[in-house]
């Protein structure tokens, strides 16, 4: 027992090393200049800058619009096929994984062929439709595809959320007592589905945050797309991105642990203190 | 089928109609309208955003287009390029790469979650957790400048070990697999860890009881029992680093030939028109390698559930 306690040890340390020591040399690459000795520069400029901010803002921006868009989407079809259309369950689960088959780089092939389509449509009134898709401002094309990329994270999260309350049983007591659809589904599903719906969310939100692929091959500049094009002529300033990356997933995580955790613990709580 | 459901008596349906049904007789027509609109959106947008782009991808690769006169006509042409030359060794560097991270990262991402098991220590284990979380996060374009800072040329671990002389470049495959598994170990750690937890520690003494050594446990109930998960993670590790992209274009470009950074180099830049039918080709091909990966498990999802549901 003994060697395998030593052994277990010898692992998670050298694992420690590995997953550490990139994050200390990074830090360290931020403030070390060969030149001018340690300095916070590269933070210093990342704050100044300009393209920074407006991609930051852009990821954001395009992570709340693809989390609302999934959630709008997903909630409702979950709860209805759980409770009423079950023939159904199959195929949305499928469908929701379907994108895990499909790696982002074939599906952003096939969108931009669908995009290179607009000279053809330039008569019809779908063209104002393709250039509101690709507005630089805030390119809807983009939260469309993320939607479809974080379909497995919202559909597994969800679906264990489903599992773990009894749906039909609320339902029915808030219709029996005159609630309306709209108000059951706002007022006592997502309510009872928060733990779900936030990690789900969460999920979602990190990896548009962290996102290259799908934007760098459409033409945009989200966070990640400029991280790499200022990585040209500015090592340090993008590795000091990449290390506020890895902080933001952190936050991000944090976040959903406090948020998820701090309702289950609440609610067995509260069944302690009336048992 | 029909005729037997209709003669049964309304009390022997089996499932949950007899509970639904009296109180469906009284306002029948409003209750049965309102079931599928609210799954329509969902079906509309799929359709849309995932249908269309995937349907053109198979329909275009298909196809090719006369640069001169625009007509396009039915071809297999692209689908054989793609399969040829410099994109099939593409194909192939994805496949390899993809293989060897998947084992690795199975292999190393069970050997931790194994320790953090043995070591019974509610602490760590949640460290071990949250951080595997953050990690398996932490990936594309964030992981490669990482990596670039800490391994790349000017990078502080390898000035400090003074790496370059001893002949080590991280713009190579191996760095490759050195990046890829930094992701893919943290996430094979979180996907193991609820399979270990299942193997029971009766099983254990069982097996020490009837003077088997501990190898032997692993070897004769430990690993068999596992198998279905540890594939079933393989699986996962190995689309994981297939549609992996961005980490490896960051890091080498185009040095390393990957299937990935072809795609995207024949959908950007100025090239020919037929090329972009070409990337299509292309994608087609990632999709079936993807399904004859995850064809593998499925027969295999059954047996873990048996033992460790």
């Amino acid at each position: 027992m003994r060697t395998s306690r030593f052994g277990s040890a010898a692992v998670l340390f050298a694992a420690a090393l590995y997953f550490l020591v990139p994050v200390a040399a990074s830090l360290w690459f931020t403030v070390d200049d060969p030149a001018k000795g340690l300095n916070l520069d590269a933070y210093v400029k990342g704050i100044g800058d300009e393209g920074m901010l407006r991609s930051l803002l852009l990821s954001l921006r395009l992570g709340l619009a693809t989390v609302a868009l999934g959630l709008l989407l997903m909630v409702p079809t979950m709860v209805v096929v759980t409770l009423r259309l079950p023939r159904l369950r199959r195929l949305v689960e499928v469908l929701c994984m379907v994108p895990l088959i499909v790696p982002p780089i074939a599906l952003v092939a096939g969108v931009s062929t669908v995009l290179s389509w607009e000279e053809d449509l330039m008569t019809t009134p779908f063209y104002r439709t393709f250039q509101l898709l690709h507005d630089k401002s805030f390119p809807l094309v983009l939260v469309l595809v993320y939607t479809v990329m974080s379909l497995p994270f919202l559909h597994r999260s969800l679906d264990a959320g489903l599992r773990a309350i009894d749906l039909r049983t609320l339902v029915e007591a808030s219709r029996s007592l005159g609630a309306t659809r709209a108000a059951t589904l706002w007022r006592v599903v997502v309510p009872n589905l928060r733990p779900a719906i936030v990690s789900g969310a969460v999920l979602s939100l990190a990896m548009v945050l962290g996102e290259f692929t799908v934007a760098t091959v459409l033409g945009f500049e989200p966070f990640a797309v400029w991280m790499v094009h200022v990585g040209e002529y500015e090592a340090q300033l993008s590795v000091a991105a990449a290390m506020l990356s890895l902080l933001i997933t952190w936050g991000l995580l944090l976040l959903l642990t406090n948020l998820a955790g701090g309702r289950i613990r609440r609610i067995r709580d509260r069944r302690k203190t009336t048992s | 089928m029909t005729m037997t459901k209709t003669t049964r008596a309304p009390g022997t349906v089996p499932g949950e109609a007899p509970r639904e049904a009296p109180r469906e007789v009284p306002r029948k027509a409003p209750r049965r309208v309102p079931r599928w609109p609210a799954v329509v959106p969902f079906f509309a947008f799929m359709a849309l955003c995932f249908g269309v782009p995937a349907g053109t991808m198979a329909y275009n690769a298909f196809t090719v287009i006369d640069p001169d006169s625009g007509a396009s006509e039915y071809s297999l042409h692209n689908v054989t390029t793609s399969l040829s030359g410099q994109y099939a060794t593409g194909l192939a560097g994805s496949v390899k790469l993809s293989l060897l991270t998947a084992v690795l990262a199975t292999a190393l991402g069970a050997v931790i979650a194994q320790a953090v098991v043995n070591s019974r220590n509610s602490a760590l284990r949640k460290a071990v957790v949250s951080a595997s979380g953050v990690f398996a996060n932490f990936s594309g374009a964030p992981l490669a400048f990482a990596f670039i800072a800490t391994l790349g040329t000017t990078g502080t671990v390898t000035r400090l070990l003074e790496l370059q002389r001893a002949g080590f470049s991280l713009y190579t495959f191996t760095g490759l697999v050195l990046a890829y598994l930094y992701f893919m170990v943290p996430l094979m750690v979180v996907t193991v860890l609820p399979a270990l937890d299942g193997l029971r520690g009766q099983w254990r003494e069982a097996a020490a009881s009837c003077g088997a050594t501990r190898a032997q446990f692993w070897r004769h109930v430990g690993l068999p029992v596992l198998m279905p998960s540890l594939l079933g993670g393989a699986v996962l590790m190995f689309g994981t680093a297939f549609a992996s992209h961005a980490t490896a274009a960051v890091m080498t470009g185009s040095s390393v030939p990957l299937i990935t950074i072809q795609i995207a180099n024949a959908l950007s830049g100025n090239v020919l028109v037929g090329q972009e039918n070409l990337a299509l080709a292309m994608s087609l091909n990632m999709v079936v390698i993807a399904l004859l990966v995850i064809a593998v498990q499925i027969p295999l999802r059954r047996r873990s559930e048996r033992w460790l549901g």
